[in-house]
């Protein structure tokens, strides 16, 4: 649960090969095909996606229908095959539809902390001097804070909402993207074919588009899917704490959240959406290692 | 060394004061600052008189200034729900998840460093496989769902442990009774799957990484026994392996509030928890500022200790 893992951004390394080694992406494919641990969950991460977006059509009830009779019924019952919550809606239909929510709400931050972390830090380490001064010595401001903390204290202070959520998400992974982004342009900056392309009189943009971005963009991709495995946890975390997702809205954190007093009445229930947290979280966490060790030619 | 060291301290002061900063913004962060303390009924003349009394009328720099004052002061505040100072309710918890996140960090450190290290030194073997799916799993999990189920499989199947709570009754200090210490099983454990898995990925390449080098074939070749071997990979492992754990407790600090929600345990998550609900401003900027406080501060200390036990930094 946080983004320093020091593993992470040390093994990225500026990969010289890219640019003049053609069959670099069919063999990171062919490395990706034999690795069957990353296969499998890539495959059970596609069906997770899949089941969210096509839930309105295959899910087998409304998940909004409420149903006093029928409460808190175990896994199995007729008619509802992994049973009902605490107001008696099905809950395979808002399992279905939860996780297009709780994966909303934990992509969309590290998408947007990549596209701004990434520019920040692109900037600070080709701007170098002053300005990198700024932006990184801003960012380590962030980095006084356990990611955690910083995402409660935000959303805390902006109220509830899926918006505030996603807000104080995306201001958690600025920072160590901007900073994977940055140490990875400071060193591209000195390489030897950067510097005969400045000396040849190509203007910045069309070397940070060419040289840098080339470099950049892979790693900082990579290092972003393993974020969002964090992003889920913690999205699902603020809805678990009342933070993010408002009733009766299907999310995986806040029906973890509802369900906890029927732990003593139906707690295989009750553990459901956790498993689905879970089993996203490790897909996205197993698929980013595999592309990793794919991608690292020099292993 | 010492230059080193007054170098880091130095450098201590502007990331705390750019945490003040980020805790004094939170107030207008929430909106209006007042509208959390003023009834909705209350006329122009009395939100006026509040605005002056707690000096929302002055320009933000100066309203910083006074704040920063008085915290440096020592004085964070009163609650607006309990009137009460903010300090001595956060004084009261602090204790509470110093212990739970003290007690986590060791349970992970203990496992992860055995799993790791036997993962990194039998690499590709079935220990290898076991050690490093803990450890994934360690790191995916959510452990507020984590807390659930054990919970589930302890407190609700088993009966063999409380499910909520620090003690009977409803108990906010700790004592050091069975009573007690059954309470504090299951959130330990917990809370202790994240630096687990953390530290096992950690020392896993870490040693891998030094039994690739020279060095170590130099000492096999010299004949020493595995155990020996494992001495020297140790010592290069440690600086590593300990600054890792430094901030695993400080990340358990200011990440035990989802825990603590899960098993009601009565330490600062559950504070902050509550000030949010309650839009105790005050409450929640104390809550974060001090365990931000902590975690710079213990960054700090791990940076020079790390400096210190690591005679390759000490001479740089």
């Amino acid at each position: 649960m946080n983004l320093h893992t020091p593993a992470a951004p040390a093994t990225i390394e500026v990969s010289q090969t890219i640019a003049n080694s053609p069959g670099y992406w069919s063999t990171v494919g062919s490395r990706l095909m034999r690795d069957k641990v990353t296969l499998f969950f890539g495959l059970l991460l596609l069906a997770i996606v899949l089941a969210a977006i096509l839930a309105p059509w295959i899910s087998p009830t409304d998940p909004y229908k409420t149903n006093i009779l029928r409460r808190l019924k175990d896994i199995g019952y007729p008619g509802h095959p992994l049973g009902t919550d605490q107001t008696g809606r099905d809950m395979l239909a808002r399992l279905l539809y939860g996780g297009r929510l709780s994966l909303f709400m934990g992509v969309t931050p590290v998408a947007i902390a990549l596209a701004i972390g990434g520019l920040l830090g692109v900037l600070a380490g080709y701007a170098g001097g002053a300005l990198n001064m700024a932006i990184m010595r801003t960012m380590d401001i962030f980095y006084a804070f356990p990611s955690v903390l910083l995402a409660i204290a935000i959303s805390g202070a902006l109220g509830a909402g899926i918006g505030n959520a996603i807000l104080s998400l995306s201001i958690v992974f600025v920072p160590p993207i901007a900073r994977v982004a940055e140490t990875i342009t400071t060193q591209v900056r000195t390489l030897d074919y950067v510097e005969a392309a400045r000396a040849s009189g190509a203007a910045s943009l069309r070397i940070i588009r060419i040289h840098v971005l080339s470099n950049v963009l892979g790693a900082i991709f990579v290092y972003a899917t393993s974020l969002i495995s964090v992003s889920i946890i913690l999205a699902s975390g603020l809805s678990f704490l009342g933070l993010g997702t408002k009733p009766p809205e299907p999310e995986w954190g806040l029906m973890l959240n509802e369900l906890r007093q029927a732990i003593y009445v139906t707690p295989y229930v009750a553990a459901l959406p956790g498993v689905m947290i879970f089993l996203t979280s490790l897909s996205f966490n197993l698929l980013s290692d595999g592309l990793r060790s794919a991608m690292d030619l020099k292993s | 060394m010492f230059i080193y060291i007054a170098l880091r301290l130095l450098y201590t002061i502007p990331i705390a004061l750019g945490v003040t900063i980020f805790v004094f913004a939170l107030i207008h962060l929430s909106g209006d600052p007042l509208s959390a303390i003023v009834a909705p009924d209350a006329t122009a003349e009395t939100v006026e008189k509040l605005r002056k009394d707690y000096g929302f009328d002055k320009p933000l720099p100066v309203q910083y200034l006074v704040w920063l004052g008085k915290t440096l002061q020592g004085d964070l505040g009163t609650s607006i729900v309990n009137a009460r100072p903010v300090l001595d309710t956060l004084l009261a918890a602090v204790p509470n998840t110093l212990m739970l996140a003290i007690f986590a960090t060791l349970v992970g450190f203990t496992m992860g460093c055995l799993l790791g290290g036997l993962a990194g030194y039998y690499q590709g073997s079935i220990i290898d496989k076991l050690a490093t799916g803990i450890g994934i799993a360690g790191v995916s999990v959510p452990h507020y769902w984590l807390g659930m189920v054990l919970v589930i499989i302890f407190a609700v199947e088993l009966r063999l442990l409380p499910a909520t709570g620090m003690g009977a009754g409803g108990s906010s200090a700790w004592q050091w009774d069975w009573e007690h210490i059954k309470h504090l099983i299951l959130p330990t454990v917990t809370l202790s799957v994240i630096p687990c898995g953390i530290i096992t990925r950690t020392v896993r390449s870490t040693v891998a990484e030094i039994l690739s080098q020279e060095f170590v074939q130099a000492l096999r070749a010299k004949g020493l026994m595995h155990g020996q071997v494992m001495r020297h990979v140790m010592r290069n492992a440690a600086p590593t392996v300990l600054a890792v754990m430094g901030l695993q407790l400080g990340y358990l600090l200011g990440g035990s509030i989802l825990v603590e929600t899960v098993f009601n345990w009565p330490g600062t998550g559950y504070i902050l928890n509550d000030a949010i609900f309650r839009r105790d401003i005050p409450m929640l900027q104390g809550t974060i500022l001090l365990l931000a406080m902590f975690f710079v501060f213990l960054n700090l200390i791990v940076d020079i200790v790390q400096t210190w036990i690591d005679p390759r930094m000490r001479r740089s």
